[in-house]
This record gives structure tokens, sequence and C-alpha cells, in this order.
């Protein structure tokens, strides 16, 4: 049976793929789960298996060039399989659309500018019918075979965010077996064991919850954002860092500020379940994990690793973790499941001796905290001028899942936390 | 074990339940001295003499009448009728006094009679003798009917329908009498009623057919795997009521397809309801519709090139199925 090797939509985001190598040549042999190619997406480089057997028939579109997903890369098939019919619909499929073209904007989407929906932006059509298949969620209404739907469900994966390839774009099983296996786009997986989504209890909209998503939406695009801020004194993060350091000096271990912001948050978090969710259209997601995603800025954009279960963990291995995530993540070495499903974001430009900032909520997550640099300032302190070191943050909310004084309060713990540090070292 | 064809099969099981129980007995036209309008009683009359088997002039609704009054007194008569479209005119016989009589008399009398004969279309025998009229006697209430494929099943079923306490509807294909299949000897080999059979394992759809049309879809099958890639799993359901539909439910949740194949007319098929079955039982594994592939919907054309298309076949077979898998 002939399988396709497609350009699949390998993060949410991703609308095209360049190929960079292909690793067999027509005519090789090809196990089913085997790499043929790897791509460039708009985050990563990343690995494609067939999904078949074979061999290589035939390789369709050459390395360097760029197409759309969805797009047919190549075919596997028995030696001797007749498979002209599959090309007959490449063929169709690419004089129809764009394939080929490389006139996309430059740059890429970094995730905490993704919008919503910004996935389902119109897709090429699909290899299977070239006339008539647009996205099954073109109409608004998804078509999806009942099992598709189910699967879906317990895997966590966003049918919005699934290319259909059945007939007018029906997704089918072989669409969501694809994305769960290339990463595609998850909302969270109900479930207590670590990985890429992280676990969630359900809570349903009250009637008031329901009109405020509903009209805040109307307002500020598809997330309705709500700005936070508040000035935190660092003096006693910045001794503890200087003591921590001194006495792990022997171990060649360091912690960082942003180490103890990872730390601190996630407490803050867990004493406010409430911001550690997502909202999911009829119901919020409130996360039974803290997954805190690190916004880094690479060479042509920005990626948001994710640190699991940070809660968890003591500061050494959220040091440890962390700089590794964050080196590998400048690599682009990154695969989609570690930069996916962050239930809470931060985003640090201190270093960049910024005051301050409002980050972009990094969808599906609630909240993100902007943070700026920590700078000496003079402070009225009991009555006196005293020179201390302080640093701003900004809290972005969704707020048709969070409400300003929920928000507030999350802020305030953060900031009892960070001028009571010693708590952390417990 | 021994290889023998269908006819033989059925000649043996009816042999063996009139040796094992004095009250089974045979009635049906030619069934007698000309040794059976399709020899499936040779031998018989010789063996167990004209009390047991009875020759009968030509009135369905007659013997059929005679044969529900012997099972109400207490003997397990057996029912030929030359072929089911002939039983159309002993229907009321069938549907209003065997299939009723338990429930209407409060269970006072059960009914064990088998009515059997050929059913389905043969080689040119035209619109009235070429019917596949399953859906209408598993429509109703108080009957089983029993579809075999096989000489083995053949066999098995009809024993097991000979022993059963309530009417029993028998549906022989004409033309599989001739077929072979390795049949136990074993006289207590007996297959029960309403229990499906898996005739060929597979995992990217699954195939129902029953009677003549399950050769068919074996053949489909196979193509299927050599050219397409696409493995069938045909299921056999064998008994049309009660159809043991957890095998199929079972099948369908393993291959997420179904294409189900019958001889009969499409309008409210046994198609149609295990249809409705898979699609309430199993809604949430299906990841295509379920195709039919069914007899055409005209009276049986009598020309033979006219007739073949009206019929399933393996090529309809293996276009639904690329169908459902998203091939075509």
């Amino acid at each position: 049976m002939a399988t396709r090797i497609v350009m699949s939509k390998l993060s949410p985001t991703m609308e095209e793929g360049r190929i960079l190598q292909w690793l067999k040549k027509e005519g090789d042999p090809v196990e089913s789960g085997e790499v043929v190619l790897e791509v460039e997406t708009d985050k990563a480089n990343m690995e494609v298996e067939a999904m078949g057997s074979g061999v290589l028939k035939r390789i369709l579109v050459p390395e360097d060039a760029t197409v759309p997903t969805g797009t047919l890369l190549g075919v596997v098939a028995a030696e001797d399989e007749d498979i002209s019919a599959i090309l007959a619909e490449a063929e169709a499929v690419a004089k129809g659309s764009s394939v080929g073209r490389t006139d996309a904007k430059p740059g890429t989407v970094a995730p905490s500018e993704a919008i919503p929906g910004a996935a389902a932006a119109p897709h090429p059509a699909t290899p299977l019918e070239p006339a008539a298949a647009p996205p099954a969620h073109d109409g608004g209404r998804i078509k999806a075979s009942p099992l598709a739907r189910r699967m879906a469900e317990e895997r966590g994966i966003e049918l919005r965010l699934v290319r259909g390839t059945g007939p007018a774009g029906r997704i089918i099983k072989r669409d969501i077996e694809a994305a769960a296996t290339t990463g595609a786009p998850a909302f969270g997986e109900v479930g207590t064991e670590l990985g890429p989504e992280p676990p969630y209890e359900r809570v349903e909209l009250s009637q008031l919850r329901k009109a405020i998503a509903r009209n805040l939406v109307q307002s500020l695009g598809p997330v309705p954002h709500f700005f936070l801020t508040a000035e935190i004194d660092m003096g006693r993060v910045l001794e503890l860092r200087a003591e921590l350091n001194k006495s792990l000096e022997d171990t060649g271990l360091k912690i960082g500020v942003n180490e103890i912001l990872l730390k601190t948050a996630a407490q803050a978090l867990l004493e406010h379940p409430d911001i550690n969710v997502a909202f999911a259209g009829d119901h919020i997601r409130r996360f039974t994990r803290v997954d805190i995603g690190i916004a880094v800025a690479i060479d042509d954009g920005l990626i948001t690793p994710v640190l699991r279960d940070v809660a968890a963990k003591g500061l050494r291995q959220i040091s440890v973790e962390s700089r590794e995530l964050i080196a590998r993540a400048r690599e682009k070495k990154l695969a989609p499941e570690e930069y996916q499903g962050a239930t809470f974001t931060i985003s640090n430009l201190g270093m960049y001796d910024i005051d301050e900032f409002t980050a972009v909520i990094n969808p599906p997550a609630a909240t993100i905290l902007a943070v700026g640099a920590t700078q000496e300032k003079p402070v009225v302190v009991n009555g006196t001028i005293e020179i201390r070191s302080r640093m701003r943050v900004t809290l972005s909310c969704d707020h048709r899942a969070v409400d300003g004084a929920m928000g507030a309060e999350f802020l305030a713990t953060l900031k009892r936390m960070l001028e009571n540090p010693l708590r952390l070292v417990l | 074990m021994a290889v023998i064809t269908y006819r033989e099969a059925l000649n043996q099981a009816l042999r063996e339940e009139m040796r094992r129980d004095p009250d089974v007995f045979l009635v049906g036209e030619e069934v007698g001295a000309y040794q059976g309008a399709y020899k499936i009683s040779q031998g018989l009359l010789e063996e167990f003499g004209e009390w047991r088997v009875r020759d009968v002039p030509i009135a369905e609704l007659g013997f059929t009448g005679l044969g529900v009054g012997a099972a109400m007194v207490g003997l397990r008569p057996v029912i030929e009728f030359m072929t089911w479209s002939f039983a159309l005119l002993a229907i009321d016989g069938i549907v209003n006094a065997a299939a009723k009589m338990r429930y209407m008399s409060g269970g006072q009398f059960k009914i064990p009679i088998t009515f059997r004969g050929p059913s389905g279309a043969a080689n040119q025998l035209a619109a009235t003798h070429s019917q596949a009229l399953d859906a209408w006697y598993a429509h109703v209430p108080g009957l089983k009917v029993v579809a075999p494929a096989t000489a083995r099943d053949a066999k098995g079923l009809l024993k097991t329908a000979i022993r059963d306490d309530d009417p029993v509807v028998f549906l022989e294909g004409e033309l599989l009498y001739a077929t072979k299949d390795d049949v136990p000897e074993d006289e207590s080999f007996l297959i029960p009623l309403g229990a499906s059979d898996i005739k060929r394992s597979g995992n990217d759809v699954t195939i129902v057919a029953h009677s003549r049309p399950l050769h068919t879809a074996l053949k489909a099958a196979e193509i299927l795997q050599e050219q397409h890639g696409i493995s069938a799993e045909v299921i056999d359901p064998r008994t049309l009521r009660p159809m043991d539909i957890d095998t199929i439910l079972e099948s369908v949740g393993k291959t997420n397809r179904c294409v189900i194949v019958e001889e009969g007319w499409p309008v409210c098929g046994i198609g149609a309801q295990i249809v409705d079955d898979i699609q309430r039982e199993a809604f949430d594994e299906l990841d295509a519709p379920i195709l039919r592939v069914t007899g055409a919907d005209t009276p049986q054309p009598y020309a033979h090139n006219l007739e073949q298309i009206a019929l399933p076949q393996v090529d309809y077979i293996i276009t639904a199925a690329r169908r459902v898998c998203y091939q075509e």
C-alpha cells in the first residue's frame, strides 16, 4: 500500500516548511517509522518519518525548497507498485494551489504572538481531494469522523488545528495519528504523568464567566488581555543568590535570578491555581501541574521552552534543567513537546535594561509574566529615602479566564515571596 | 473430517438427526421418490420409510400447516421448500402460525420446526425464482433465521436448527450446493445459532457477508490485500436472527470501517439493520460511513449479463472497501 510523505503541520503556527535534507534516495528501501528527511519549520528542525514500508519511490520536492503544509513530498510504495494516481493527484493540487512558492513572509511567528485561530489559516488543498477540500473547519463546524473526534479528545488534540484529508476535508483517523506523531497542537491532557500536555481539571463556566468571555473577545483580539504591574524589592533575593552561589562555589553550579523567579512563580501559582489555567471555549482548564515556559530570544525570533512541574523541583534542578533547555532552544534543537503546553510563561527582558513591558499571552495559557531589569532606585522606606534594588513585573492576563483581582492577588503573593525569599530554600 | 459438498453436508445433518430422534421427519415436494429436487434427501426414503420422508403435493401453505400442527403435538418436522421463492405461498403459515403460536398460546405450545430450502439467485432462473428474502424472515419476531455459506456451517447449523424448540428458517444457497469444505463426521458436531464466524482476519476494514456473497467477499478480500494493501476482516454472521452483532462490533472497533454485503434488495435489508446496530453501539469507533453492497433494487433480470451486474460482485466490494479506507 503506497503511503505519502507530506509536509505535516509540525507546530501550531507552521504554514510552510523547507526541506533541509533527504536522508534517502529514490529507490532506497524504507521501513515504516524510519526517518526519511529533515525539514525546517518556523520553530525547529524536525525529522520526518515514513508512515509505511517499501522503497522511496519518488521524491517530489527537492532539498532547499519551501512548500506549504500538506504538500506531498514523496511516496513510499512497493517496488513494483503503480503510484501514477497519487502523482496525478499531487500534480492537480500543485496546479490549483501555490505549491513551491517561496515568497512567504519572512521571519517567524513567535509563540507569544500567536493567536488562536492563526493556525487555522487557509491550508493548501489536500492531496487526496484536489478539487473540493477546504479545511474541515472552514465554515465554523469541524467535520471529523466519530472516531477522529474520540481520538482527539483522548489525546488532547484540538480538532480545530488538525488538517482533514478525508472527503471535503473530513478529519479522519490518519489525520489524528499524524497530528499525534508530529506533535501537533494539543490542548492538554487529563492525567498526572509528566508529558508535553500538563494535566488539568475541568472547571465549568458560570454564566457570568461566559458573558465575560463573550464580551471581552469583542474588544482586543481573540485573547482579551489586561495588564497588572507591580514593583518588587529584590534586595533579599540578590543577597540570597550571592549566599547560595558562595556556598555552591566548589560545585560549579550557579543560581541566577531567573531560576529564583521560576521557583517563586511556581510556588505562587500553587497558592493561586486560578492563574494556572487556560480558557478552552466551554470550560476552563485549571492545570494541576505548573509548567512554565521561558521565553528565549533566538537569532530570528523567539521560542519558549517549557520547564515541567516546576513546583516539584528544587532550585538546583531548576537551574540545571532550564539552562540546558535554553541552550538547546538557542541551537534550535527543541522537539515540539519541549516548547508547547506551558501553563504559565515568564519573559525576562531585564538583561536589555528594559524598565518594564507588557508581554503578549502565549495561548493556550491564560497568563504571562513580563520581567524588567532590576535597578537601584530611591525608595521611601519608613519616611526616609533609601537606595533599593527594584524590579518591575507585569502580568498579562486572559480576561476570559482571569479577573483583575485574581491577578492582583497572585502578584501580591509573588511580591511577598520575593521579598522574603528564604522560604524558597525549604 | 472429510471434504464433502454442501449438499452432502445437509444430507448428513438430516440423516444424523433422523437417526438420533424418531420424532424428526421430512416433508416436501419430491423429497422422497425423486430423492429431492436438489438431492438433499438422497437415500433418506430408503433408510427411514415413507412415514418419515413424505412427498406432498404442490401446496406450500398446506404442508406448512401440516408441519406446524405436527410440531404443536410434539413432533420435530423439517419442511423443505423447493425454493424459498415458492415459500411465498406459505408465508401465512410461517409468519402467522409458526412464529406466533408459542406467544399466542402463552407458552403452551412450542414449535420445533425447521423450514429449509434453496434461496437466492442461481443461473438465469429469472425474477420469480431468484430472490433472497432473508430480510423478510429476519423481520419477524418468533422466527430464527440461518443462512450458512459453507458445507461445515450447513451441517453444524442444520443439526442445531432441527434440535431447536423454535421455528427456524434455514436458507440454503442454491449455488452453494456443489461447493466443498472440510466437514466433521462426528455426530455430535453442532454450531450454535447466533454465533458469527470470522472467516478471514484483517485490520483495515470489516466486511460482513453471509451465504453466497461471503465467497464473493473473501475473493474481494484477497484482491484488496494483494493489489491495494488493504487488510480486510471478513465476518459471516451465519445466523441472521438472532444475530451475533458483538463479533461485528468488536471487529469494527479494530478496523474502524465496515462494508456489508448481501444478495437481497437494499431497502430495509439485513445490512440496514447491521448499520443501525453499529452506528448506535460503535459510533465513536467509525472513521468512515458504513457502505453496503447489495443486490440491485430491481426484479432479478433474466439476461445473463444483467443478472450478473445486479448481484454483488467482487469489484463492487473492492470499490466500497477502498472508499471506506479513503483510497478512492
